[in-house]
């Protein structure tokens, strides 16, 4: 099995928010929730640079270790998913995770945000793959169908890679090598190192 | 011309050198930081990394927030440590304390006459602030501990049902528990200024160890401690559970990552101190639960406790009885 990482080629993203809205299509995600945003770093400064950013699916995630029901777990493509059925929306995963991944409809009175909701790397939730409920509570299942999600795929300038963790960083790599220059992978040292607090 | 046919020379040297840094220099070679190093510095100074967005959203603005990970750290451990500590340390020490000392009896025996302690309204409003806060520290703590303790006894479904339940019960709580503590200073605040019988009275260690009982007026140094820990470290629980259960109304991720560790600490700490406040209220102490059952507390309990509280009610009685110009009969 794979080890599924996103990365973002920031020398190559053009903040044309393609990601964003094709994410929102694929998954049907309801106004409120952004899934993957794209961020401007120095914006109109030297050296501005855009980073397309979403769960980054986390070794040893945070969201999981804080979730005080349990409801998260991992793929053997080690995508972190979570059980809307189990999730009580109590924001922890939010205060713990360190890309402001998860994101929380705002129904309702006095903090009753509503199941968290997050990007699930195209890959569905809990229920059977591809099915009507499973596309509701968790949006299209790319993975089970044998695709990448939806955000990579159609990146215009292939700034965002998504797929194994290996070949993805080997593409860059490579790239950097030819244009002699590079930003390195944005959140890998946060999300994939491997000392980590318990 | 010697001159320029150095520079001409010069130029030619340089040729492949100019050929090979036609690309841009490296990325680091600019005077910016690569990702991983960004990250790096910023974790270390507990700073987020932030940016602009285009999306209405302005906290999605934050790329990276490494205090994510403190946080996790403070409840995972920090936190679990203090609450596991303090609570299940309370319970040892009022176990040893029941066995050593046992309960405390009236020594006087009960005397068979009563007064009166606390109002109705007074109990009310105790039993009010007592059943919130009991509700909201035992799903507080189920947050913190039943995914350890109870989930892997009840099964993910119940225990989701339970501590969903659990969360709503908390929030909605948050307000009766407030306005208790806002009765409880109007109504009790005069009485718990502290005064200088209070050192004396905690020297003794209010007669727990030993079998004297130091004087006291209506409340003595631990029941003031209690009340201003209830009214101070109450006020401060809400005040930051508050902050919690409205996000982004009042402030940012980062505040709120703070208002939860002084909420939790807090709260861990509170409810440890209650539970020795429960123990000497039941248990602990003949004739003491009266005072919040009945409201009618023994003479006698009252006469060792609160000597002084007594004095003043029994004078206050006989110039209600007889008022102050009244004459002796037969004195005309």
């Amino acid at each position: 099995m794979a080890r599924m990482k996103f990365l973002c080629d920031s020398d190559r993203c053009i903040e044309c928010n393609a990601c964003v809205t094709a994410c929102k299509n694929e998954h049907e995600v309801p106004w409120g929730i952004n899934r993957r945003r794209v961020v401007t770093l120095n914006d109109g400064k030297p050296g501005e640079r855009s980073i397309s950013m979403a769960c980054m699916h986390c070794t040893d995630a945070p969201c999981a270790a804080v979730c005080p029901v349990n409801c998260f777990y991992t793929t053997a493509d080690a995508v972190v998913l979570h059980d809307k059925d189990l999730c009580i929306g109590c924001g922890y995963c939010f205060y713990a995770c360190p890309f402001g991944a998860p994101q929380y409809p705002k129904l309702g009175n006095f903090g009753s945000r509503g199941k968290m909701d997050k990007c699930t790397y195209c890959a569905g939730g809990p229920q059977a793959d591809d099915t009507a409920v499973e596309y509701i509570q968790y949006g299209a299942n790319r993975l089970a169908e044998g695709k990448l999600p939806i955000c990579a795929e159609m990146c215009s300038t292939k700034a965002l890679l998504a797929g194994d963790g290996q070949i993805i960083a080997a593409i860059y790599k490579e790239r950097v090598t030819r244009r002699g220059y590079g930003s390195g992978a944005w959140g890998w040292r946060t999300a994939y190192q491997e000392d980590m607090p318990a | 011309m010697i001159r320029i046919l150095a520079l001409l020379l010069a130029l030619c040297a340089a040729g492949p050198a100019l050929a090979q840094t036609a690309a841009p220099p490296p990325f680091t070679d600019r005077g910016q930081l690569s990702a991983s190093e960004l990250e790096f510095r910023a974790a270390l100074k507990g700073e987020r990394i932030s940016g602009r967005v285009s999306i209405p959203d302005q906290q999605a603005a934050n790329l990276i927030q490494p205090e994510g990970l403190d946080w996790r750290g403070f409840h995972n451990r920090t936190l679990a440590w203090i609450a596991g500590i303090a609570v299940l340390g309370m319970g040892g020490l009022l176990a040893l304390f029941f066995l050593v000392r046992g309960r405390i009896r009236i020594a006087g025996g009960w005397s068979g006459h009563t007064l009166q302690r606390f109002s109705l309204l007074e109990r009310a409003n105790h039993w009010m602030v007592a059943t919130s806060f009991l509700i909201l520290g035992l799903t507080g703590l189920n947050l913190t501990f039943g995914r350890h303790l109870l989930l892997p006894v009840i099964g993910p479904v119940a225990f989701t049902a339970l501590t969903q339940a659990g969360k709503y019960a908390h929030n909605f709580l948050a307000f009766p528990f407030t306005l208790g503590i806002v009765v409880m200073l109007l109504l009790w605040a005069r009485d718990n200024v502290p005064e200088k019988a209070d050192l004396a009275w905690l020297k003794q260690a209010g007669g727990l160890m030993g079998h004297g009982h130091p004087g006291a007026g209506r409340f003595n140094a631990g029941q003031k401690t209690v009340f201003w820990l209830t009214v101070f470290g109450g006020g401060i629980v809400a005040a930051s559970g508050y902050v919690l259960i409205f996000p982004f109304s009042v402030t940012d991720i980062g505040g709120q990552q703070l208002a939860y560790i002084v909420h939790g600490v807090l709260a861990a700490l509170m409810f440890a101190a209650m539970l020795a406040h429960i123990y000497i209220g039941s248990v602990g102490m003949e004739g003491a639960f009266d005072a919040m059952g009945t409201g009618q507390v023994d003479y006698n309990w009252a006469k060792e406790h609160h000597d002084r509280w007594v004095e003043a009610q029994v004078t206050k009685a006989r110039q209600t009885v007889t008022p102050r110009d009244a004459k002796a009969a037969g004195a005309d």
